[in-house]
This record gives structure tokens, sequence and C-alpha cells, in this order.
């Protein structure tokens, strides 16, 4: 890490691994049922990989044990052909930004970008040169002088993303960085974070309950499920396949309901019994299945169309809750057999309006199975 | 807000509301009991005190109870005696606290035990545990024959300082851990994990984050335990040496008005404890403001 004084510049990583991967990790929290089981995730160098989930799905967990603020019970982590889980913390050199930012309340903001160059005796004056160099990148240089309590929430993210960056850290970990943040100021820095990561090519694992913020920054995303891993794919893949009704969940498919199959095939189009008519769709997962199975149907807002009452097939249900959200209205409308269906349309609708809802049967996605729908909840500000 | 003028035509808000801006409304009233005892059992004895101490009862002028006491280099003495005692428990007792105090912030097997163990000396009260010690620091208790088996006793440690020391240091210390306890609690456990993935290690942690940060607590706990063991007196007499090594401020206070029925003349060094207490007291109140008081968290929780 050997730097000259002029060279005021955050260069990019320049030591470094190609990958950085977890093993089987397992982590179990005295008797309980593991927080994250047999997890295995491989991060290249440059890598942008989101961990995607609600609350207590164990991606905290398995951003905690890579940085080893927590101990596995099982497994191994790896940089290159190192084994680095028995490594504390301190020696292991990613930088890490927390939910609740955790800037050092006492220390000038300087100083807490400084404090990772201190540990690692970067003399004063080169302290201060990249410290100050790190603050220009989230543009805060003006406030060098400031105690943390001094900014603002989204001030004092920067300054603990400065903070991570400082030290110039192979790898970046991010736990839910935004989620303490207003939604304008979660937007503006999640371009922030972008940034940053395509100017000084960084690797970055990211976690997050915010299917969002994980589909607009990751170059990869990894989608948890009661500990275990459910899909992992590029941003567009999972998107648009989903691999279950839970990732389907996460990614958009706000309509999701059970229904029964009424006849398979051909190719993968099944034909589903719900609200008490037929629906048309493409069955993802599973082999052909037998009339009567019981599946998950998941469509989004946005594929729902109203359509003509004359359509046999057409799913008849009354507007109840119509919001305005600029270009289109959002429409809540309950079927006549009592279910809820969310469509987003820019047709004028009131409430109260009888509406006649149809979707192209290629964007009406079929699970075989049920679903609980308690395990999408995301706890507000929960990890 | 500055008072309204009185225009004509713009009526002058009514009291209640003016009051309610300085924050005064009738739930102060819930302080009145409190204000009221410590006015009747603390505030008036203590003038009375300082007055008394001016109006010596064998006469002699305002200042006689203190000049007697100063010119007396045995009495005045303790003075010396009670600094060497009280400032060295009080020490000891935040050294040994402010450990235990850190570690119990997080769980782990046998925390209550220790806690429930540390706290135990408050509910003895200091006279008994003056009474237990014999038992264990005789020449034949086992504390001491302990000491005799790894080589370093006998050891002389009652009827004399370290008696009372001992004994002092055991009723501070639960003082002590629970004063630091909440501050050590208080600091945000994420802030370590910070300096961890930023390089510190244990050491570093401790000295750059998590002291710092408990200092207001421990300097608190410091003047807690000074003033405690300032005003010792049962052990002083019980498990010390009351007319030498341990004569504390106390004993001739006692003396003056127990044995020589001068209450004027206790008041006087009673007036001295006091003042002496609170110099001490200003300074770490003065130092500890100079300390960052914020909140110890790390940003929004």
């Amino acid at each position: 890490m050997a730097t000259t004084m002029t060279d005021v510049n955050l260069r990019k990583p320049s030591v470094g691994f190609e990958t950085l991967s977890l093993r089987g990790v397992t982590r179990a929290y005295g008797k309980n049922p593991p927080a994250l089981r047999d997890f295995d995730l491989e991060l290249g160098r440059g890598d942008f990989v989101a961990l995607l989930g609600p609350s207590g799905c164990g991606k905290s967990t398995a951003l905690a044990c890579l940085a080893g603020l927590q101990p596995l019970t099982r497994g191994s982590i790896w940089r290159d052909g190192t084994r680095i889980d028995s490594q504390p913390t301190e020696k292991r050199g990613f930088g890490m930004v927390f939910q609740n930012y955790a800037l050092f309340p006492h220390l000038s903001v300087q100083k807490n970008v400084e404090f990772g160059l201190t540990m690692r005796r970067v003399p004063r004056a080169e302290r201060r040169e990249r410290a100050l160099a790190a603050l220009r990148t989230v543009q805060l240089e003006e406030h060098s002088g400031k105690l943390p309590s001094q900014l603002s929430g989204g001030q004092q993210q920067r300054v603990a993303i400065a903070r991570a960056l400082a030290i110039e850290p192979e790898v970046v970990l991010m736990d839910e960085p935004l989620s303490n943040l207003d939604a304008a100021l979660r937007i503006e820095m999640r371009t922030e974070i972008k940034r940053i990561y395509q100017e000084r090519g960084l690797t970055v694992l990211y976690v997050t309950h915010d299917q969002e913020e994980a589909l607009s920054l990751a170059t990869r995303l990894v989608v948890l499920r009661k500990g275990r891993l459910e899909q992992t794919g590029t941003p567009q893949e999972v998107y648009t396949n989903p691999a279950s009704a839970y990732v389907a969940g996460f990614m958009g498919y706000r309509n999701l309901f059970p229904a029964v199959c009424r006849e398979s095939g051909p190719g993968r189009e099944v034909k589903v019994t719900a609200f008490g008519t037929s629906v048309t769709g493409m069955l993802i997962a599973g082999t052909a299945l037998g009339a009567g199975t019981d599946v998950t149907v998941a469509i989004r807002p946005e594929d729902l169309i109203i359509g003509t009452a004359a359509d046999p097939d057409a799913i008849e249900a009354v507007a109840e809750v119509v919001e305005f959200h600029g270009r289109e209205l959002s429409v809540q409308a309950r079927t006549a057999a009592g279910g809820v269906l969310h469509l987003k349309t820019d047709q004028p609708v009131v409430a109260g309006s009888n509406l006649a809802l149809t979707a192209r049967p290629e964007r009406v996605l079929v699970y075989q199975g049920g679903l609980d729908r308690s395990e999408l909840e995301v706890e507000a500000g929960a990890r | 807000m500055t008072d309204m003028p009185a225009l004509s035509g713009v009526p002058r808000r009514p009291l209640r509301h003016r009051l309610a801006e300085r924050g005064v409304d009738w739930s102060l009233l819930l302080l009145a009991p409190a204000v009221a005892v410590i006015a009747a059992l603390f505030l008036y004895p203590f003038i009375y005190g300082i007055s008394i101490s001016f109006q010596p009862q064998s006469g002699g002028g305002a200042f006689a109870n203190y000049r007697n006491f100063f010119s007396d280099s045995y009495e005045a003495g303790s003075i010396l005696k009670t600094l060497r005692l009280a400032l060295p428990v009080a020490l000891v007792s935040v050294g040994l606290a402010a450990p235990l105090a850190y570690q119990c912030r997080r769980d782990f097997r046998g925390r209550k035990m220790i806690t429930l163990v540390v706290m135990l000396p408050i509910t003895f009260g200091s006279i008994l545990i003056a009474q237990g010690m014999p038992r264990v620091f005789s020449p034949y208790g086992w504390g001491n024959l302990l000491l005799k088996d790894i080589g370093l006793g006998p050891a002389d440690l009652l009827y004399n300082y370290w008696g009372t020391f001992i004994a002092a240091v055991l009723t501070t210390l639960p003082l002590a851990f629970l004063m630091m306890m909440g501050f050590f609690g208080g600091i945000d456990r994420s802030l370590e994990h910070a300096a961890a993935t930023l390089g510190a290690g244990r050491a570093a942690r401790f000295r750059r984050i998590i002291l710092p940060l408990a200092a207001p607590g421990i300097l608190t706990a410091f003047m807690l335990a000074l003033v405690e063991s300032f005003a010792i007196f049962p052990s002083a007499i019980l498990v010390g040496q009351p007319d030498n090594q341990t004569h504390v401020l106390t004993i001739p206070i006692y003396q003056a008005a127990s044995q020589n029925s001068d209450y004027t003349q206790a008041s006087a060094i009673a007036i001295v404890l006091t003042a002496i207490e609170l110099l001490i007291l200003g300074l770490v109140v003065f130092v500890r403001g100079r300390l960052f008081k914020g909140p110890a968290t790390g940003g929004r929780g």
C-alpha cells in the first residue's frame, strides 16, 4: 500500500484477490434454527453482489460472517487459496458500511475517515490528504471539521462510505446502508453508491431488503430465503425469470394468489382456475402438472390489462382504491370471489368501477405449491 | 421569544402560556415532596451546621473551631489520611469495576452470577463487611492462609490502613460497577464493529472508542466512589487503626460531637471535609466537562 504524498487521488485497490468465496457457511444462534444454512457464494473482483431477502432471511448474518463479526458454526471462507474464516475482523481489511452508519460520535468527520489509516500507521500528512480525497468523493470536504451529530442522515451515511473507502479495501460490505434514509435521499444515495462503485472499480457485497435497490445497483443478485440460497443470477435474469413464487414476490409480482391447475401443456402453458375463472399462464418451475394441483400465480400490477366484459376468461373485479401516480393510476380491486388484485392503468378508473381483468399468458407465472405471504414481510428498520 | 409589548388591541398572552413556554406548569408540583424533604433534612441542618461552626462553644472568636482543628497537627493530619485512603480506594474500585462493566455489556454464560456477586456488598452495608473481614484476613483467616500458601503471606491486613482499604473497596466497587454499566451499555456495539473493520485490534478499540466514550461514566463512578470513601467511618474503626493510620476526618468529627459534646467543633470539621470533597469533585466535573458527552451511538439506529 505504498503511496506518495503527492498522489492524493484515491486509486483503485492495487493488491487483491480474484475471488472471495463462502463455502457451506452455516451460522446458528443457540438452539434456534440456523440463521444461515450451507450458504455458498463466490465474489469475483469487480462484482457488485446484492443479497436480497426479508428480515431474518440470513443476509446480514452472511455479511457479518464474511466481515468476521460473527463466528461460523460450520463452513469456510476463502480469499483465493487462503482460508480466512479464523482471521479476526481487523486483519481482513474489508471496508464496511453499517445500517446505523456507526460513526464514532466523539471524533470529527475528518478523524472518522482517517481512523482506518491511523490504524495502518499511515503518516499524518498523507492520512490527511487521503481522508480529504475520500471526503471529496462523497462531496463532503467542507464538513471535515464537524462532529457526526452535526450532519444530516444522508451526510452521515456518506461519511460512513468515505470512511470505508479511505482504507482502499479489497471489498466493501454494505449492510442495508440506505434503509434509514427517506425515500428521496435513498434514491440519490443509491446513484451515488453506483457512481463510486464504477469510478473506483470496487468489489461490493450489498445487503438489502429492497428489490429496487438490489436491481439498480447489483451486477449479480442473490435471493435468500430462511437462511438458504433461493436464486442467484443477473438482475435481468432474476427479474424476468423468478425461480419461485417467493422470488417473484420480491421482484414486483405484487399479485400472488393461490389457484388450482386445470390442464397442463402444450409446452409450458398451463390453465388454472383462480377467482372462479380460467387464467392461462406459463409454468416456471416443475414439470407438467396434473389437474387439481395447487399452484401460486404471480402477475405484475403493470401486466394486468383492463379488457372487455365480453371476454369469458376475464377476472371480474371492482375498483376499491385508486391512487394517482402521475402517468398512471394504481388500482386495488376486489374480485367477485373476494380476492385482492393490484394493477396499474392509464385508463380512467374511479373507485367503484367494474373491471374485467386479463393478462397475456406469457406474463402470468405459475408455480407449483402454495406460498406463505408472511415470508415476504420486511420489518421496518430491521436487519 | 421576547415579551411582547403591550400594544393596544394586542391582548397580552395569558400568564399560563408564557410560563408554559419556559416549561413551568402544574406537573412541577410533583417535585414538591422531594424538595421539601431535601430542604428540611439536608439544607436546613447543613446551613445550621455552617452557622454553629462559627459560634464556638468555648469562645475565642468566630474562627476558633477552625483554628483549633488546623493547629492540632494530629487532628489536621486526618485530612491527608483521608485523602490517602479515599483517592486510592476510588481509583482501585473504578479500575476493578471498569473491565467488569465493559464485559457485562454483552451476554455470556455466568454474567448474571458475576453481576450478582459484585452487587452483593451493597446489600450488606459496611458494618457487616467489617465484621466478616477478620474471618478472612486475620493471621489464621482463610484469605491469609491462602496468601501464605502461594508465598505472599502472612500479610498484615487487619486493624491498619489495609483493613480499611479493603473494606472501602468492597463497598465502593459495586457502586462504581453499577454506575459504569449504564455508561458502557450505552455504547453502540456497531461502533466497535466499525473500528474492527477499519483495522483496530482489541486494545485499539478499547483505547480509541470505548474509553473516550465511557470516560464521563468512569469519572462519574470515580466521583461516587470518592464521596463514598471520604465519609468512611465504621470500617475505619472496626478494621482500621482509628487512632493512627486510619484517623480519617470522620473520626475527629465523631469524637468532637459524641465524646466532647462540642457540636460547634464537630460542625467545623465537617465543613472542612465537605469543602475538600467539593474541591475535588469540582475538579473532576471540570475535567469531565471537557470530554465528549453526546450519545454514544453511531448515527440512526
